[in-house]
C-alpha cells in the first residue's frame, strides 16, 4: 500500500458524494449540510426515507438554513457541484452516465422508495472509485449493499458513528456489510467531507493510482 | 483499506462489458421483435436486467440475448421487467383535486369529451378518472382509451379487477380526492378480489399502443401520460410529447406525473401550466 502513496494535490478525486439517511435524519443533515460552503466542489445525491405524502418541506427548510443549494431532485436535471439533490417522496433516484438525474417509481426495495440501495448502485456505477457514500443514522438496513458496491468499484465508505445516531441499525448494518474506511461521529462528517473533497488538501484516505498508471 | 488495483480494473472492465452486453440485448429485442429501449433511461434499464438476470438464473447477460432471439415467452417476461407496471386508483389524490376543481369546467365545455390514458398499465386510472367524472356529470359524454405496449397488463385493466388488499388504501385515495359518494359503490368484493362496476367499463377502450413508435389515433380532449415519460431519455420525451400536442384538440389537456414536467421539451411554449401544484397543462389556442 506504501508505494502508492503519492497524493495529486491539484485535482480532487471525488466527483460525487451519495448520502442515505432515515429515522432521526432531520438532525442529521442539519447537522452535516450548514457547514458546507456554497462553493462545495461536488454534487450530493440523497435519500431520506420518508413520509410517502410528505411535501418539499424538509428540502425549503433545510435550504434556508445551508450555504450550499439544497432541492429535490427532478429528472433530467444535471447534477452539479454545490448542490443537495433530495429524492423525492415516493421515487427513486438514480444518476444516468451524463450526470442527469432519474427518477423511477419501481417497485420498493427494503420496503423503500426512494431507496438507499438504489441511489447507491447507480452512483457506484456512473462514478465508480471517484464516489463517496455516507450512511447517516437510521432504523433499518437499506443502503447496505449499496454500500458493498460502492466498495467493489473502488468508491470511499464514510459512516456515521452508531453511537452517535438516533438510530444505529442502518450504521450498523452498513459496518457488518461491507469494509468501511471511516467512522465518523455526526458532528465531524461536515468536515471530514470538506477536507477530503478539497482539491488543495492532501488526499491522506486513499490513494489515487487507476488503471492507465500501471 | 483500500480495493486493490488489479482487482478495481477488473470491476471496470465488467461494467465497460456489460454496458456493450446492453446495448447489443437491446439492439436485439428491437430487430427481433420491434420493441425499442434504446432511448429509455439508461440507469433504469440496467437496473431493470441486472434483476431480471438476477432472477433468471441465465449466466450473463449475452446467454439472455440468444435464449430471448429464439424463445418469446422468455421475452414477454423480460418486456414485462423492463415495463414498471406499478399502478394504483386515485394515485397522487390532490392530482384528482385538482382535476375536479379545475378541469372539470374545460371539459364540460365540450358535447363529446375524449381522453387517451397512455402507459396506462393495469387501468386503474382510467377507472378512477371514470368515477370521478362521473360524479362531477359528465358520464354520457366521456369515451376512454387506455394504451400501453404490454399485452398483459392491457387484458387485467379490461378485466377490471383489483386486489382485496388494495381497497384500504384506494378508498382512502379516493375520500381524499374529494370523492362525493362511497368508494364501495363501485366494486363487488369477491374472497381476495373485488370487481369493479362494469358501467364504468362501457366507456373503455384498450388497445396496444407504443409511444416510440406508434403514431396518433384521433383528437383528444384530455391526454393523461403519468409515470411513463420518467423512463424515457431527453429525445424520445420530446417525440412522445409532440405526439401528444398533435392528438389534442385546441384547449385540451395534458396531464403528466407528479414528478414529470415539460421544462425540457422544445414545445413547452405551446402549452399553459393551469395549475402550479400540478403538472397538469393545456395546449394553446
Ligand atoms: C409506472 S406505469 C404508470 C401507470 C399509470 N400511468 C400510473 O401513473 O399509475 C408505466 C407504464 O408505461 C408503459 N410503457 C412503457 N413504455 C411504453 C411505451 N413505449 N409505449 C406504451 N407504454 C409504455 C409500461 O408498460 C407501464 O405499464
Amino acid at each position: 500500500m506504501a508505494q502508492h502513496h503519492t497524493p495529486h494535490p491539484q485535482k480532487t478525486h471525488y466527483q460525487a458524494i451519495a448520502m442515505g439517511v432515515s429515522f432521526g435524519g432531520l438532525h442529521s443533515l442539519q447537522t452535516i449540510l450548514p457547514k458546507l460552503p456554497a462553493t462545495f466542489p461536488v454534487p450530493i445525491m440523497a435519500v431520506q426515507h420518508h413520509d410517502p405524502n410528505g411535501d418539499d418541506f424538509l428540502a425549503r427548510h433545510l435550504n434556508s438554513l445551508c450555504a450550499v443549494r439544497v432541492k429535490v431532485a427532478e429528472e433530467k436535471e444535471t447534477a452539479t457541484a454545490g448542490t443537495v439533490y433530495l429524492a423525492p417522496a415516493n421515487y427513486h433516484l438514480l444518476v444516468e452516465d451524463d450526470h442527469t438525474l432519474s427518477l423511477s417509481s419501481d417497485e420498493k426495495v427494503n420496503f423503500s422508495r426512494p431507496s438507499i440501495d438504489v441511489l447507491f448502485e447507480s452512483c457506484a456505477d456512473v462514478y465508480g472509485e471517484s464516489l463517496i457514500g455516507v450512511i447517516l443514522t437510521g432504523a433499518n438496513s437499506d443502503g447496505s449493499k449499496g454500500m458493498q458496491m460502492i466498495k467493489e468499484v473502488g468508491g470511499l465508505s464514510v459512516v456515521q458513528d452508531p453511537q452517535t445516531a438516533e438510530a444505529a441499525t442502518m450504521p450498523e448494518s452498513a459496518i457488518a456489510a461491507t469494509e468501511i474506511d471511516h467512522i465518523l461521529p455526526l458532528t465531524e462528517i461536515a468536515a471530514f467531507l470538506l477536507t477530503i473533497v478539497n482539491p488543495a488538501a492532501k488526499n491522506t484516505s486513499k490513494t489515487n493510482t487507476s488503471c492507465d498508471t500501471l | 483499506m483500500d480495493v486493490p488495483v488489479t482487482k478495481r480494473c477488473a470491476v471496470t472492465s465488467r461494467r465497460e462489458t456489460e454496458k456493450i452486453e446492453i446495448q447489443l440485448l437491446l439492439e436485439a429485442i428491437f430487430l427481433r421483435y420491434g420493441y425499442d429501449f434504446r432511448q429509455y433511461s439508461k440507469a433504469h434499464i440496467r437496473r431493470r436486467i441486472r434483476r431480471h438476470l438476477e432472477l433468471s438464473n441465465m449466466e450473463n447477460i449475452s446467454a439472455m440475448q440468444h435464449r430471448l432471439l429464439t424463445d418469446y415467452d422468455f421475452f414477454q417476461m423480460l418486456l414485462y421487467d423492463l415495463s414498471i407496471n406499478i399502478t394504483e386508483m386515485f394515485r397522487n389524490p390532490s392530482f384528482y383535486l385538482v382535476i375536479r376543481k379545475h378541469v372539470v369546467p374545460v371539459l364540460a365545455t365540450h358535447p363529446f369529451i375524449k381522453i387517451w390514458h397512455a402507459g396506462c398499465a393495469t387501468g386503474e386510472e382510467l377507472y378512477s378518472m371514470a368515477i370521478l367524472l362521473k360524479e362531477e356529470g359528465l358520464f354520457s359524454r366521456l369515451q376512454f382509451y387506455g394504451t400501453d405496449f404490454n399485452d398483459l397488463v392491457l387484458q387485467k385493466a379490461k378485466e377490471g379487477i383489483i386486489p382485496a388488499k388494495a381497497i384500504q388504501e384506494y378508498t382512502r385515495n379516493y375520500q381524499q380526492s374529494g370523492g362525493t359518494h362511497s368508494f364501495s359503490d363501485y366494486y363487488t368484493a369477491r374472497y381476495e378480489r373485488a370487481l369493479l362496476a362494469a358501467e364504468l367499463k362501457k366507456k373503455m377502450l384498450f388497445a396496444n399502443h407504443n409511444l416510440v413508435v406508434d403514431q396518433v389515433f384521433g383528437e383528444m380532449q384530455m391526454i393523461v401520460c403519468r409515470n411513463v415519460l420518467i423512463y424515457f431519455g431527453k429525445e424520445l420525451q420530446d417525440r412522445v410529447i409532440r405526439l401528444f400536442y398533435d392528438s389534442l384538440c385546441r384547449g385540451g389537456i395534458l396531464c403528466l406525473g407528479s414528478r414529470e414536467s415539460l421544462r425540457f421539451s422544445s414545445l413547452h411554449d405551446s402549452f399553459k401550466q393551469l395549475v402550479e401544484t400540478e403538472q397538469i397543462y393545456q395546449k394553446k389556442y
